[in-house]
């Protein structure tokens, strides 16, 4: 559920909703990440649930002495009311079997948020990929129905590439088509359901594989219709990402 | 998938977890409502029970509507545990008011019911003088303090975990807690997960002043410097007073390790 920081919890609204799948390379939580970090989002409420691991730290978008104390949890959601953008970021995995009740939980609250649209970033698999989507470009989008109309012009101009339908059941030759995310966490379980209950929804992915996947978090937010025309600030929670220093004494 | 240096192809795990999701979809679509009841009733197993101990009678009314209480400390690991049975709870009397007992399908009894009183997880106490003070709440006025150790190559620093003078104390505390801290706070990138986060969390959410104490050592299993390296609590909010005899608490301790430590000299 959504809990504000202050007494009241502010008017979401008409607001674009960003959030990212917990998904290979992490690399929707990643942009999310930074689009908190360069935009300077605020804090406005948790969305406390039991679904993730918890996981508790110190901010991680500390910029001075001052700030680095606030504690931050495993899912917030911070605003940019100017650009009327919420952002909701998750620092954890899911628990077994939880996923489908967070997911339930969180289209519930977009729709009694009146959320104008919702954009989920996420990853899928690279070595999943067949011939002709290894021959493309490595984005990829998703609409709900409802969102085709207002989005189609401006997907056009960008010249996106929607995500192929592939069978369902890779190993039969008959099988049917249709949409899998292999790596997407709870993307495709988002997009199924954001269709049946009328969600404005995009989806935008990158074919991605686990390792260094900072890079790939910077061309997944340079392919969103920029909400930012700054260079991308690298949070700083962002060291040390490979561990800590080594023993001197190994060289 | 990842290809190895041999030329297998292994499947390799995918730090984001999402590697169950597809699976769990498939079983879901193909869930009967005989499978459906079989994963309730499993949930309902899992259940954390409140308990008196004793008679393993269920509490009829929640622990802290019984016993209203200012601090709340909790003890997570056997160091913490250690520490705070040593220090704290053996000066003053304390009652055991109740139990935690929680049942996974790790546990070797088939639930929560036919576990024996010393299989509890949790055990709740608070001090007979002092009865505000409760031991091992979301009421406005409590203080939540939480004690936990983890090992010091968790610790993510530029030097090297090798040059660290451990056992040390680092500490997190919630936005409404504002008295000051015993040692430094836990610098990022560093986080805590598990019991101890999900207490503090809780607590941020709600708005609850807590602290959490947080002991990175080399020694995972009971230790006397590691269980000694949470002494500057004392003089925090949540435990001022409650320790009286300090010397004797330490000798208590010494003894609580030995008794601990396993003979492995087989010559002996």
């Amino acid at each position: 559920m959504f809990v504000p920081c202050g007494e009241s919890g502010p008017d979401l609204s008409g607001c674009t909703l960003l959030l990212p799948a917990v998904s290979v390379g992490n690399v929707g939580q990643l942009a999310i990440d930074l689009i908190i970090s360069t935009l300077n989002m605020s804090k406005i409420g948790y969305f406390y649930t039991d679904c993730l691991v918890p996981m508790v730290g110190n901010n991680p978008y500390a910029t001075a002495e001052e700030n680095s104390t606030e504690l931050s949890i495993n899912t917030e959601v911070y605003s940019l009311p100017s650009r009327k953008l919420v952002a909701l970021q998750l620092r954890s995995i899911f628990i077994k079997y939880k996923s489908s009740s967070f997911c339930e939980k969180l289209l519930s609250w977009v729709k009694s948020s009146s959320f104008a649209r919702v954009i989920v970033l996420s990853s899928s698999h690279s070595y999943q990929r067949n011939d002709l989507q290894l021959r493309s470009t490595p984005f990829r989008y998703l609409l709900t129905p409802c969102m085709q109309d207002s989005a189609q012009n401006e997907i056009q101009s960008l010249n996106w590439q929607e995500m192929e339908k592939t069978p369902c059941i890779p190993e039969m030759s008959d099988s049917d088509y249709c949409v899998r995310i292999p790596g997407g966490g709870i993307t495709r379980t988002l997009y199924q359901e954001s269709c049946s209950k009328e969600i404005p929804m995009a989806v935008l992915l990158k074919f991605v594989s686990e390792g260094d996947n900072i890079p790939d978090a910077l061309g997944l937010v340079e392919y969103l219709p920029t909400p930012s025309t700054l260079p991308w600030k690298i949070p700083s929670s962002w060291k040390l990402l490979f561990g800590s220093g080594l023993p001197p004494a190994l060289f | 998938m990842a290809a190895t240096f041999f030329g297998e192809v292994v499947k390799a795990p995918c730090r984001a977890g999402a590697e169950d999701d597809e699976e769990e979809e498939e079983e879901r679509r193909r869930e009967t409502p005989e499978d459906r009841e079989v994963r309730r009733q499993l949930a309902r197993k899992r259940e954390v029970r409140l308990l008196r101990r004793q008679t393993k009678a269920s509490l009829e009314v929640a622990l802290l509507e019984k016993y209203s209480c200012s601090r709340f400390i909790i003890a997570v690991g056997n160091n913490a545990v250690a520490f705070l049975s040593s220090f704290v709870m053996n000066s003053g009397v304390w009652e055991e008011v109740g139990c935690a007992k929680l049942w996974n399908e790790w546990c070797r009894t088939t639930d929560a019911v036919h576990m024996s009183p010393t299989e509890a997880h949790c055990v709740f106490y608070h001090l007979k003088s002092n009865p505000s003070v409760f031991g091992s709440c979301p009421k406005k006025n409590m203080q939540v303090t939480v004690l936990t150790c983890r090992h010091v190559t968790d610790y993510k620093t530029s030097e090297s975990t090798g040059s660290l003078p451990s056992p040390f104390l680092k500490a997190l505390k919630t936005q409404n807690f504002k008295d000051p801290v015993c040692c430094s706070l836990l610098e990022q990138p560093n986080i805590v997960h598990d019991l101890p986060a999900a207490v503090l969390s809780y607590c941020q959410v709600w708005q609850l002043p807590a602290v959490l104490y947080l002991c990175y050592t080399d020694v995972m299993k009971l230790d006397l410097l590691t269980a000694e390296a949470f002494k500057p609590v004392l003089s925090s909010r949540g435990l001022k007073g409650l320790a009286k005899n300090v010397p004797q608490s330490t000798e208590i301790l010494r003894k609580l390790m030995t008794a601990n430590e396993v003979q492995s000299n087989i010559y002996t």
